[in-house]
């Protein structure tokens, strides 16, 4: 029973649904994500991405079907040590400085204070350690959110639109970051509501209105779809699948 | 619940607070501020400070620590950070509990300067010990921060947190007995104010002014606000949730 694909994966749904607010906002996802890769969840704002995610990590209510992570029930207690988790507010103390954010955590997760240092190197912000996360940019404090979620070497890192309003050569950091993490064996799941952030992923979950319409590489979306990027490939399937509603 | 887990949400609140001046200023002096005040109204009449003083000392804490507890923690829940620490391996009790830690330690220092200067400064008669007059103060602010941290699950801004305060705790203060003696309110409101918490906190402090020694009624009146906010804490780690819709 162990042996199959299902417990492989580092995240496995089957027709799960959410309401949120008396409306189905995810209407039965079923899907895998692969260990060890960077997976992009990608659809326009309000699919329902952070829904997703909050369903993955175990915050999210009224939730039905199956949502195994790592092999366990999502939310269960276990998970909480093995997941790092970044919402998309950046959600980080402002009125603290970054390594008091960090030492804090680390103390929660019972990680390494050592880790500390490592994750402020990892996001870059080494020269900020010691100022206030409400003095920093927008970009910096997203940064610190993700440090947070990098400590005590979780085993799936869930990154609820992490690179949104970065400058490029930070994303570009950032995304080599993720793909690092990912080859030392890390499970990556990033959102996004860019498209163009697509070549950047090993695996793609393409959303719209709740529904996953595409599970793919982007090399195959492309190809199967004959379109010249993702957002054409996007494009092309909600089409597809206008037609066939007809 | 694990003592790592809730003495780092302690040191991390505290940690906040030292940032915030105009806060611990609020915590620490406005209580002074206020009872200096009342002293000054009654200029120099000793008679009507002495009956209006210690019901004021033990809400003052109380208010202050409901007011700056529900905020605070509301900020929590809207900033996000809640939700990722509930993600984490943080047991909603390690949560309550380490604020309550910390604001009671707060209470603390706030209680012992309040004390301090209305028998130091504007002469309050008190027979009972300091200590126990201190100690009554620190359980009201304990009290205000647990009924706070309750009342912040049901609110999902800092404005409805703020509304908490007309609702929940001006009846206590108009029921408490400072205006008219419990015993001698309608037989209705005197037994709605047996039910509420300020009202046995009001009755410790002039306990403690009129008799030198620990009496029984000073003890149940404690422990009835101790319990008050023993459940308060329960009930507030009860309706907190790690799923939220
Ligand atoms: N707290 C909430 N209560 C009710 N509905 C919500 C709530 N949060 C989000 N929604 C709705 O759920 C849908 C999906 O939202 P979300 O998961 O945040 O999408 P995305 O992250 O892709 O932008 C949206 O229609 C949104 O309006
Ligand atoms: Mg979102």
């Amino acid at each position: 029973m162990v042996n199959n694909s299902t417990v492989d994966a580092a995240i496995h749904t089957e027709d799960l649904r959410v309401e949120r607010g008396g409306r189905a906002v995810l209407r039965g996802l079923s899907f895998d994500v692969p260990r060890g890769q960077v997976t992009g969840l990608l659809g326009p704002s309000g699919c329902g991405k952070s829904t997703l995610m909050r369903a993955i990590v175990g915050v999210q209510a009224r939730c039905t079907g199956v949502v195994e992570v790592l092999g366990q029930s999502a939310g269960s207690a276990a998970l909480r040590h093995r997941v790092g988790y970044v919402t998309q507010a950046p959600s980080v103390y402002p009125d603290l400085s970054i390594r008091q954010n960090l030492r804090f955590f680390a103390a929660v997760l019972g990680a390494d204070q050592g880790d500390v240092d490592d994750a402020i190197a990892k996001v870059d912000l080494v020269d900020y350690a010691d100022d206030l996360v409400s003095r920093l940019s927008g970009g910096q404090e997203a940064r610190v959110s993700l440090a947070v979620a990098l400590l005590g070497e979780p085993e799936l890192l869930v990154l609820d639109e992490p690179t949104v309003g970065l400058d490029p050569v930070l994303r570009r950091d950032l995304w080599a970051l993720f793909h690092r993490l990912a080859d030392s064996g890390v499970t990556v799941l990033v959102s996004s509501h860019v498209m163009d952030e697509a070549d950047r992923c090993e695996r793609l979950l393409l959303m719209r209105d709740g529904v996953i319409i595409a599970d793919d590489t982007p090399q195959l979306l492309r190809s199967s779809t004959g379109a010249d990027d993702i957002e054409g490939a996007f494009l092309t399937l909600v089409d597809l699948d206008r037609e066939a509603s007809r | 619940m694990n003592p790592r887990i809730t003495f780092a949400v302690t040191g991390r609140v505290l940690a906040q607070l030292r940032r915030d001046h105009r806060t611990v200023a609020m915590l620490l002096f406005v209580p002074c501020l206020l009872l200096t005040l009342l002293w000054w109204i009654f200029d120099g009449n000793d008679l009507v400070f002495n009956r209006f003083g210690p019901p004021m000392l033990a809400m003052f804490p109380f208010i202050v620590m409901f007011l700056v507890t529900s905020v605070t923690t509301l900020r929590e829940r809207s900033s996000g950070t809640l939700e990722r620490l509930l993600a984490m391996p943080m047991g909603k009790g390690d949560l309550l509990v380490g604020y309550a830690l910390a604001f009671g330690l707060v209470a603390l220092l706030q209680a012992g300067i309040a004390v301090g200067l209305t028998v130091g400064l504007l002469g309050l008669e008190v027979e009972g010990s300091l200590w126990i007059l201190t100690l009554v103060a620190v359980l009201d602010a304990v009290l205000g921060t647990a009924l706070g941290l309750f009342v912040s699950a049901f609110a999902s801004t800092e404005f409805q947190a703020v509304q908490f305060m007309p609702a929940i705790v001006l009846p206590q203060v108009l029921l408490c007995g400072l205006f008219v003696a419990r015993s001698a309110m309608p037989g209705v409101l005197e037994a709605i104010s047996d039910v509420l918490p300020l009202s046995y906190a009001v009755d410790a402090m002039r306990e403690v002014q009129v008799r030198t020694d620990v009496t029984g009624d000073l003890v149940v009146d404690l422990l009835v606000v101790l319990a008050f906010g023993v459940g308060a804490l329960a009930l507030g780690a009860v309706t907190l949730r790690r799923r939220t819709a």
